[in-house]
């Protein structure tokens, strides 16, 4: 068996990343003309992309199927298949099966972890001619499979507890219908009504609890088609708020007293550090905020209610805001208040901008982990150390290094900014982030899951019983290893 | 020889609260004007008004005496006022008028600006608000007010400059053919465009500050306007609908389709 090292090496050959250990360990056939004959069966040309088809495109027409979003991973695929119905994925992956083709599943391409882009030439599964809203509620299928928490996990939970039922396409083809009581959609016939769900039926299952096993496996286990999942009504009343924070250290104490005091109609805490607001400010991502407001600010903290009534949050808030000025010992220096629907926006952007802004600086290596939150800086500032201690921190190689993120999960996403990927700083950051996480009994994959990027770091989070115990589910879904090869276990 | 005595400022802001314009607009199901149960805020043009106001105290100091927000409105008005009190206004004026009141037409807004002026013991010096309201987009009350009061004018504001030893207001105006400077002798009305400034949040420290300022309650009738409607909206409707466009096969078939439809050559 090939060391750890030595499959990292391997894994991260720029520009393309070629596995030659795929071509001996996994025997996975490449695409033919052959195939693409078979699939002219299933599916209309329109929803063919090949460079092997009777009427091919060429590779630069698959590129934006091929490579992911930061422009870090990149596939070799040769085909982009792009079914309307449940039926015929069935059909493709039944296929492709028989055939020991290799299917990656790809949703809005948006991944951060190189998981919906292939390692090699497998078939690329596009769902995005499947967005269709069945009944009442639009969710893709691409965050179900990665069980994203997202910046309202506080308040509304996580995909687990949220989606009621899943319609997948197992490795085999077979179709395996969760969606309780709304009607399938087989055949594409838009004329069929949903029937009203019961929530009572969901809430509960019985026998074991198969979706669960779904939510988060990356496409590894089987292709989701259908997602029947419960909506919380919006909210009457939203309110925002920006506080600059003089240090890193007033934020747990900050989140303690906001909880408490906001209680109910407190949605969303999300943490700016210092580098990554100016960053934003810096690419237009929303308003800044004023010199004097801004003044000593280590970092900032966003915070949002959400609520039934608007006097009933506006005054909550407010005595939340006047209780923090007038501490004695304040823990936030200045801040500002949303005062319009417009400004409400303009203060959210500067911090959802974040991602924006930063990817606009350089090509980002993204480390989405769960640690403590009083340790969230200390892992942002001793990573900025440790590149500087390899002669790596500089407009020459890292131009920034910065953290936010989700305060209430503990969920902080370390960003670091290079000129370009490289071999050094990809040595110098792996295993050392990972290391750190461990130290702290935190997660590798807060939120991001584990696609390409985090296969060998799997074993930072999880115990050898549970990574085997996974590989054991993986090979009774999916014996021949044809969903999404070299994507959250190692091949 | 005597210095000849610069006037101190004092600046009315009038400002309303509107439908928020991130709220997409629908006409009422009466047909009478648009639908009003949607989230509101402060005009946007009035908005970049009060922080004119706030830059021209920034720029020139204590040469601003005093910066008054007043609006005209129902009970919930008065939120509109703490923004502006939020913003740095030092204290306002609230008209209150019935929920259920129709909203007052720019004349009748005008005169009680003008009534309002007219009792301010240290008298006013620039008046200065949104060149229009985004709900009604009528775009009077500022040209009004100065017609009333016999003041000069500058609307479309994308620059002001104030020279209080002059008493002069030097303003740039957006026209169609782009931008025109006039010099206006004080008092002065100014009405605001989009490009004046951009208007800053509500910081803590002045958001705290605002609950302490002054708010001034007064009625119409206090101040003897008489808000009855002069028009009558007769209807208000949806633009049609677009239809969709149609491909042509070649230029010669573009021709054909062209001349159809009754387009000759010129």
């Amino acid at each position: 068996m090939l060391s750890r090292a030595f499959s990292s090496r391997i894994a991260r050959a720029i520009p393309a990343t070629r596995h030659t250990r795929l071509l001996s360990t996994a025997p996975l056939n490449a695409l033919t003309e052959h195939d693409l004959t078979h699939f002219a069966t299933i599916l209309p040309p329109s929803s063919i992309l090949s460079t092997l088809a009777p009427s091919p495109v060429s590779s630069q027409d698959l590129d934006n199927y091929n490579n992911d979003w930061m422009g870090k991973y990149h596939g070799a695929s040769t085909t982009v298949l792009k079914p309307k119905t449940t039926d015929q994925v069935s059909q493709i992956v039944k296929y492709c099966n028989d055939r020991r083709i290799g299917i990656v599943p790809q949703g809005g391409n948006t991944g951060l972890v190189g998981g919906s882009v292939p390692i090699h030439n497998e078939l690329i599964l596009s769902l995005s001619n499947m967005s269709k809203v069945r009944s009442f509620d639009p969710v893709s299928g691409g965050n179900v499979a990665t069980n994203a928490g997202g910046l309202r996990l506080l308040r509304y939970g996580s995909l687990h507890g949220t989606v009621l039922g899943l319609e997948v396409v197992l490795p085999d083809g077979t179709i395996l219908d969760q969606l309780t009581t709304l009607r399938k959609d087989n055949t594409g016939d838009a004329s069929l009504e949903p029937q009203l769900f019961s929530p009572l039926t969901s809430i509960v299952p019985s026998g074991y609890d198969l979706k669960q096993l779904f939510i988060g496996a990356e496409g590894t286990l089987g292709v989701i088609t259908g997602v029947s999942i419960l909506t919380p009504p919006a909210p009457q009343a939203s309110n925002n708020v920006i506080l600059a924070l003089p240090s890193f250290k007033n934020v747990l104490p900050l989140y303690e007293i906001v909880k408490r005091q906001l209680s109910e109609i407190l949605s969303a805490f999300e943490y700016i550090d210092r580098a990554a607001y100016d960053l934003a400010v810096k690419h237009g991502q929303g308003r800044a905020l004023s010199d004097e407001e801004v003044e000593g600010a280590e970092c900032f903290v966003l915070v949002e209610t959400s609520g039934g009534r608007r006097e009933h949050d506006e005054e909550k808030l407010g005595d939340l805001l006047e209780f923090l000025m007038s501490a004695e010992e304040p823990l936030i220096t200045n801040g500002a208040m949303s005062q319009s629907p417009a400004q409400f926006s303009s203060l959210w952007a500067l911090r959802e901008g974040v991602p924006e802004a930063v990817s606009k600086e350089g090509k980002t290596y993204k480390y989405d982990i769960s640690v403590p939150l009083s340790s969230f800086q200390d892992v942002v500032d001793n990573t900025r150390k440790h590149l500087q201690s390899k002669g790596l921190l500089g407009d020459h190689a890292v131009k920034h290094v910065v953290g936010y993120g989700h305060v209430g999960d503990g969920n902080l996403h370390l960003n670091v900014v290079a000129k370009s990927y490289t071999p050094e700083i990809q040595a110098a950051l792996e295993p050392y982030v990972y290391e750190v996480v461990a130290s702290h009994r935190g997660s590798v994959s807060a939120e991001h899951g584990v696609g390409a990027m985090k296969t060998h770091a799997l074993h930072y989070s999880k115990s050898d019983v549970n990574i085997a115990w996974m590989k054991k589910i993986k090979e009774l879904f999916d014996p021949r290893g044809i969903m999404n090869p070299g994507k959250v276990l190692e091949l | 020889m005597r210095p000849s005595a610069i006037r101190l400022l004092n600046i009315l802001v009038p400002v309303k609260r509107a439908v928020d314009y991130s709220v997409k607009i629908r006409v009422n199901p009466q047909q009478t004007g648009i639908d009003l149960n949607a989230k509101h805020s402060m005009n946007p043009f009035d908005e970049i008004a009060v922080e004119e106001a706030v830059r021209l105290r920034e720029r020139m100091k204590d040469a601003v005496k005093s910066i008054k927000a007043v609006t005209i409105g129902p009970p919930k008005s008065i939120e509109t006022l703490r923004t502006a009190l939020a913003m740095g206004a030092d204290s306002s004026i609230h008209v209150e008028i019935p929920e259920s009141a129709p909203a007052p037409e720019p004349l009748a807004v005008a005169k009680t600006l003008q009534e309002i002026i007219k009792r301010q013991k240290d008298g006013v010096d620039v008046v200065i608000l949104g060149k229009q309201a985004i709900d009604d987009d009528l775009g009077m009350t500022g040209q009004m007010l100065a017609g009333l009061l016999g003041w000069s004018q500058a609307t479309f504001a994308s620059k002001v400059e104030i020279d209080t030893v002059k008493k002069e207001a030097l303003v740039t105006r957006e026209i169609d053919g782009g931008g025109q400077e006039v010099r206006c002798r004080l008092p002065v009305i100014i009405t605001t465009d989009l490009r004046l400034n951009e208007p800053r949040y509500a910081s803590l420290p002045n958001i705290m500050k605002a609950k302490k300022k002054p708010v001034e309650k007064l009625t119409p009738a206090d101040l003897g306007i008489d808000y009855t409607p002069q028009l009558e909206i007769l209807k208000v409707s949806e633009p049609p609908q677009r239809v969709g466009g149609g491909k042509v096969a070649n230029v010669d078939e573009l021709v054909a389709k062209l001349k159809e439809a009754g387009f000759t050559a010129v």
